[in-house]
């Protein structure tokens, strides 16, 4: 038994240690918001917060995040999110979507952490972050506008 | 990508029921005369084709349309949506007619039912060849139109007025006394006779057609709400991982499934024609069982040339005649006799098409009916291909179609590979419990169906002048459509259409025209990679005139446009991309622009590229496109899928290759088959000719150009004239 605290709620998962906590999330707990796109830390799409930092959950063992608050796409919340979700749909970002929780993930923390981020900050952010339908240009003026949102 | 009359060649596929029309949901099915109206009234029942049977309630009125008591139009997208926004388009239409209110408007994926949903332009149910809006512009129209016509015959006999009287305006009825939602009057109006013929609005009346309203799916997939098959928990399903060989032909020998067996949660392994299946309770059991399988491949039928091989052996076809597809004049004579001969080899690599969300599949298989879950692209053969290795009907096989994370043609095969897989898992297992077919990144990058590696030889003779006195090329490379059931309309004296499309039809003046074709075989399944042909096509033309361009000292849009008489809808969008771009003015030092022209799936695209050199690799900050596909049905859309397309294209150009040695694929995922990221992605500027032409494709040709027109910057950047792609194999150096 491993305990998790995920959206801040307490869960004990049967799965061997080991396991990654994307599969754990996604098949035991039915949470599919974070998505498996490469299982090997190379896309982002399985991005998740341990302690408010994003990480690759694809390779993330789960007995190395045991108490720690994991936050999935579907426990984001409080006003950076509101914002960033807003400014998704204002920009019509999400052709495909697959990719999408992890973009919004990695782009919410990046305004946590600068909320006013400079072109490269966003570059440098949201690198990790493939989306083969390509909106990453929509991404980079939806985060602006977020940021905006933000400040005003 | 497809041609007409595939439904007789699909027949031949499975066996003669697989496009049989079922009508067993339906109790009345009227198919109209005249201008070609497929809309009939009809009550649906719970089809065995379809999953998703209209709710208590809800007011069926034609195949494409819905109207439930809350208000909701519900649109039927016979195409699969994998991000393209087709599901949006088809509302779009419907709306329009039906003057509905947009916040009403929502899109459902219709069943499998090739006699109600197939693609007027292949015969089957299918989505590809960027011609969604194109084959159903008329008809999501009229099933707009005929709704609305019952709408307003209920309210009249409900408020015992004429017809005449009643207006409709953003999903309100009124006769100016009375006033009622679609949803009050649905009911009613659903039961109301359809007439044979509809009058459509005027463009010029349109209200959401040529404007742009936001995806309908979007809200879903910025919640991170469940609407992808790999999202789908049923109950007692199980999930398979699939060990294929390393080498494309080999099968299964011994298999020792012990380990494999140990692992908590697997349940079974079972082989199947292309590998061994483990199946477990969960993913990671399943892919913990795959890893500790132990197999051993039986190789004699195995593919054991690695691409070294292969490009030896097309550079030896390619001295040698091939196909004859084109002859205008005699090439070779003009080039003997030319004052320059330009003579140029071009090497393409095989590409996968590496869409974020992996491939997967779930069937379920219980008295004696089959459920497919996929986002899928070929119902009609996916059904056929289900059916056949269940033993079952078509009609037995029903499909639940979801969104698809991405595609790029992977999703839609002639076989139905994935499809194939979980069937015979099913199959295999004898089980009835659902059964998840999961793919990982490692299966997609090394599983084959690329984009067919190919080799262009080209010569060119130029006069004094710098004019093109004779062209002869030799395209050499895998036919996709050969041997598939769409081999029959793609396929004419062994040319494969989809190997030269791009060469055989260019829209250039070109005196003593000559191309060839070799059709070459290699164990990776080819399948067409968004644009298909034109992804190496539209390359060796535009970089070919580019450099014939510069050689005669001419400048590249203007030598173009000399060429492109007779082609006035190729000219408008070059000389609106140029003039956007600010074509021969000046731009900061170390950048340079390149143009090209294309066009595919009968759209027009012109790109100007901004280029610069950094640590020996290529940088675009800026694309200026033109684009004319017709009518614009949804502009904000087109910006969309051509700046998709532009990503998806030159992170190709720029990274992509997938390699072998000994016959076996050396990338494994996005580590080394590397493709376009973030920070790479160019500004990229839109803008759409004003057009009444009937709708073209969207999906795929904003990719073509983006090739060569970066590779032309770049030639006017480093004097280098890159060849063989990516570009990441060459070390660029600003000259």
């Amino acid at each position: 038994m491993t305990k998790l605290l995920i959206n801040g709620r307490e869960v004990e998962v049967t799965a061997d240690p080991d396991t990654p906590l994307l599969w754990v999330v996604r098949d035991e707990l039915r949470l599919t918001g974070a998505k498996f796109g490469c299982g090997q830390a190379l896309c982002g799409a399985c991005t998740m917060y341990a302690d408010g930092a994003p990480i690759r959950a694809c390779v993330t063992p789960i007995e190395s995040v045991a108490g720690q608050a994991i936050t999935t796409p579907e426990g984001l919340e409080g006003r950076v999110a509101e914002a960033v979700r807003a400014a998704w749909e204002k920009h019509d970002v999400a052709q495909c979507g697959y990719c999408q929780p992890g973009q919004i993930m990695a782009a919410v923390a990046l305004l946590n952490g600068k909320p006013t981020p400079t072109d490269t900050d966003i570059d440098e952010a949201m690198n990790g972050n493939l989306c083969r339908c390509a909106t990453y240009g929509r991404i980079r003026t939806a985060i602006k506008t977020a940021s905006e949102t933000l400040q005003g | 990508m497809f041609k007409d009359n595939i439904a007789s060649c699909v027949r031949s596929l499975a066996n003669e029921e697989s496009v049989a029309l079922d009508r067993r949901g339906f109790l009345r099915l009227s198919v109209g005369t005249g201008a070609g109206l497929v809309i009939g009234a009809y009550i649906p029942v719970k089809s065995a084709t379809s999953g998703q049977a209209a709710q208590a309630g809800d007011a069926v009125f034609n195949p494409f349309v819905t109207i439930t008591p809350a208000n909701k139009v519900i649109v039927l997208s016979k195409h699969l949506d994998k991000g393209q926004g087709t599901a949006t388009g088809l509302a779009t239409l419907v709306a329009d007619e039906l003057d509905a209110d947009w916040s009403q408007m929502v899109a459902e994926f219709a069943p499998a039912n090739a006699a109600l949903y197939k693609n007027t332009f292949f015969g089957v149910q299918g989505t590809g060849g960027s011609t969604a809006m194109a084959n159903s512009f008329e008809q999501y129209r009229k099933a707009g139109a005929a709704a609305k016509q019952m709408l307003v015959a209920a309210a009249a006999q409900a408020w015992k007025t004429d017809a005449s009287k009643i207006t409709v305006s953003k999903g309100v009825i009124t006769d100016g006394t009375n006033t009622a939602t679609f949803g009050e009057l649905a009911s009613a109006a659903a039961k109301m006779p359809v007439r044979d013929t509809v009058t459509l609005k005027d463009p010029k009346d349109f209200i959401y057609i040529g404007k742009s309203f936001p995806r309908l799916d979007q809200k879903a997939k910025v919640t991170a709400a469940p609407v992808f098959t790999q999202d789908i928990h049923l109950s007692d399903m199980l999930v398979a991982v699939v060990a294929r060989p390393p080498r494309f032909g080999a099968k299964p020998g011994s298999v020792d499934a012990v380990k494999a067996k140990a692992v908590k949660g697997v349940i079974g392994v079972v082989t199947i024609p292309g590998g061994v299946a483990v199946v477990a309770s969960s993913t990671w059991a399943a892919i913990k069982g795959r890893d500790a399988l132990q197999v051993t491949w039986d190789e004699t039928d195995a593919d054991k040339r690695g691409t070294a091989e292969l490009l030896e052996e097309y550079k030896a076809l390619a001295a040698k005649p091939g196909l004859s597809v084109r002859k205008d004049g005699d090439a070779e004579k003009a080039i003997a006799g030319a004052k320059t001969v330009i003579d140029a080899e071009f090497a393409f690599p095989f590409l996968a098409h590496a869409p974020m969300e992996p491939l997967n599949a779930i069937l379920a298989f219980k008295d004696g009916k089959a459920t497919i879950w996929s986002g899928s692209q070929l119902q009609t053969i996916d059904q056929s291909v289900a059916a056949a290795i269940l033993g079952i009907k078509p009609e037995d096989v029903a499909i639940n179609t979801q969104w698809a994370g991405g595609s790029f043609g992977r999703r839609a095969v002639y076989n139905s590979d994935y499809v194939a897989e979980v069937a015979h898992i099913v199959k295999a297992l004898a089980t009835d419990k659902p059964i998840k077919l999961v793919w990982t990144r490692e299966d997609d990058i090394k599983g084959g169906y690329y984009r067919p590696m190919y080799l262009h030889k080209v010569k060119v003779g130029l006069t004094e002048s710098g004019e093109i006195a004779g062209w002869h090329h030799r395209i050499v490379g895998q036919s996709i459509m050969e041997g598939t059931a769409f081999a029959a309309s793609s396929v004419k004296n062994g040319v494969d259409a989809t190997s030269v499309e791009g060469v055989s039809d260019t829209p250039y003046t070109i005196p003593n025209y000559e191309v060839e074709v070799h059709n070459t075989k290699f164990g990776a399944p080819p399948l067409w990679w968004r644009s298909v042909g034109h992804t190496h096509t539209a390359y060796v033309m535009e970089t070919m005139i580019d450099e014939i361009a510069t050689r005669s000292g001419k400048d590249p849009v203007a030598f173009r446009l000399a060429m492109l008489e007779k082609h006035p809808r190729h000219a408008a969008v070059l000389k609106l991309a140029a003039e956007k771009a600010g074509w021969g003015t000046p731009v900061a030092d170390g950048v340079a622009c390149g143009v090209a022209v294309h066009e595919s799936f009968k759209s027009f695209v012109a790109q100007v590229a901004e280029v610069r050199i950094a640590d020996g690799r290529a940088k675009v900050d800026r694309v200026v496109c033109a684009v004319d596909c017709g009518l614009p049905i949804n502009p904000d859309n087109i910006v969309a899928q051509i700046e998709g397309g532009i990503g998806y294209g030159l992170g190709a150009v720029l990274h992509s290759h997938v390699t072998l040695t000994d016959g076996i694929v050396d990338q494994a995922n996005f580590g080394d088959y590397e493709v376009l990221r973030f920070n790479e992605m160019p500004t990229v500027e839109v803008h759409i000719i004003p057009s009444t032409e009937p709708p073209t494709g969207i999906g795929e040709p904003g990719t073509p150009p983006i090739g060569p027109a970066v590779a032309n910057a770049v030639a006017a950047l480093t004097g280098q004239r890159i060849r063989t792609l990516p570009l990441a194999i060459h070390k660029l150096a600003a000259s």
